[in-house]
């Protein structure tokens, strides 16, 4: 690619950082560009993060129509399915899976709680509600 | 910026470029571009069985930390990479090298990093930079793929060197004990690369290489039965791994040509900057791809996708590629 042709889209998922692209010069001799973002890969992490949100705003209504318990709703919350977080937590996903209906998950010992508060980066008060304002991502 | 003498610099890879910058620190001049080729980590690899949220794995590379194990062997590079069963200790080992004057490499997940954008924070366990010093409870960091130096606070480090799961980083600490002053590049160059070739052209599974190429495009002409939302992410999981991973464009062929332009240089070998022109239009095409990809998630869902052309371009690009190590093994 000739530096010429490097993208500078300026994309949002970058949200103003810029990356290093490598692309030749007049000479032909390879340097490296600082990009502000190609649109091509602005539209795959922007379906990505569209897909994410997407789960996590489901499982918020899940939750909230108490099908499901807030354990649910924070891993998805967290970026993370049912792989990610038994992985981070060292449980197996069937064990979880038990977690996530609300009447086992209120009877959770405290120390499952902080297992999982750990992992998902929560106090284990924060673990058993719903944030207020719904989804967000941090 | 500096401290203790050190100085960032941007890479389009973590991996290569923490290498490339501590190789700096520590006298042996080595671009990212070379680290990278040197430690023959150029692949490609898709395993359809390996799911990372919900996706087949796709990779361009070797698996991470390929680049400084294939550094370590092709340069005769001494490293200390040390792991830690209790995250304390961990942190208490890397706060003592950095009082001792040292520049450390630390693998770490890219979620729990603040200093990520939202955009950016994906659950990837193998990411590297270079701790450099500690300030007032936060760690200077010199993360590669971003233009100047970070900091971090140092809880937020340890949470992000002990995630649990797939590449779990352990707290993986590295620093080199030795480094040679002069490589004989001539005898080393040559070997190095026609052992890449033949790795990318004659692997022994169909999922490797070439043929992992092969079987990709394969997979993408089947997608059509598939339901249409699948084959969207698929599409688009495709081309982050090819671009938004931090590959300096087209899946690290760029890179990879790169490589072999300054190589040639180096051992004043006219085929290399030949191979490299190739491997350039090679990586050319693979932007392309990405294109056609990019046009294909963006159809509204009445518009079908022409996975069978998707198919065909990436078979164009699978036989230009293979043209070029054909050309490295015969003529080096």
């Amino acid at each position: 690619m000739d530096n010429s042709h490097v993208p500078q889209h300026n994309i949002s998922t970058y949200a103003h950082n810029k990356k290093a692209i490598y692309a030749t010069d007049n000479n032909g001799d390879y340097t490296i560009v600082a990009s502000s973002g190609w649109d091509v890969e602005e539209e795959a992490t922007r379906q990505a993060l569209t897909e994410l949100e997407r789960l996590a705003a489901d499982a918020f209504v899940r939750v909230l129509t108490g099908e499901m318990s807030p354990l649910y709703f924070h891993m998805y919350n967290r970026r993370m399915d049912l792989q990610v977080l038994a992985e981070s937590t060292g449980l197996f996903k069937w064990r979880i899976r038990r977690h996530f209906r609300p009447r086992i998950f209120a009877r959770l010992a405290a120390r499952m709680l902080a297992r999982y508060a750990d992992a998902l980066g929560l106090s284990t008060g924060d673990l058993g509600r719903l944030p207020p304002a719904g989804c967000s991502d941090d | 910026m500096t401290d203790s003498g050190y100085s960032h610099g941007h890479a389009a890879h973590c991996e290569s470029g923490v290498m490339s910058l501590m190789m700096r620190h520590h006298g042996l001049q080595l671009s990212e571009a070379m680290a990278f080729g040197l430690s023959g980590a150029l692949m490609f690899a898709y395993l359809p069985f390996v799911k990372l949220g919900g996706m087949p794995l796709i990779a361009y590379r070797r698996m991470p930390r390929a680049i400084i194990k294939g550094l370590q062997k092709n340069l005769g590079i001494k490293m200390k990479m040390q792991t830690f069963s209790r995250p304390a200790q961990g942190t208490d080992r890397l706060d003592a090298l950095l009082a001792a004057g040292k520049v450390v490499g630390a693998q770490t997940s890219v979620f729990w990093l603040p200093y990520f954008p939202a955009e950016m924070r994906f659950h990837f366990n193998a990411h590297n930079l270079i701790v450099y010093g500690k300030q007032a409870g936060e760690y200077l960091i010199s993360d590669p793929v971003f233009e100047a130096p970070v900091r971090c606070l140092a809880a937020d480090l340890q949470k992000a060197r002990f995630v649990k799961g797939v590449m779990a980083p352990k707290g993986l600490l590295y620093y080199p004990l030795s480094v040679p002053a002069t490589i004989d590049y001539a005898a080393i160059i040559p070997g190095i690369i026609k052992k890449n070739a033949r790795a990318m052209l004659k692997t022994p599974v169909p999922i490797a290489g070439i043929r992992g190429i092969r079987a990709l495009a394969r997979a993408i002409g089947r997608l059509g039965q598939q339901e249409l939302r699948y084959a969207k992410l698929f599409l688009g999981h495709i081309v982050r791994m090819q671009e938004e991973i931090g590959t300096g464009g087209a899946g690290f062929r760029f890179i990879y040509a790169s490589f072999l332009q300054e190589a040639g240089r180096l051992i004043n070998n006219p085929r290399l900057a030949e191979a490299s022109e190739l491997m350039t239009a090679v990586g050319d095409q693979w932007r392309e791809f990405a294109l056609l990809l990019a046009k294909a998630i963006r159809g509204k869902k009445s518009q079908i996708i022409d996975f069978a052309a998707l198919q065909a371009k990436l078979e164009d690009i699978a036989e230009a590629e293979a043209a070029v190590y054909r050309k490295l093994l015969a003529e080096l």
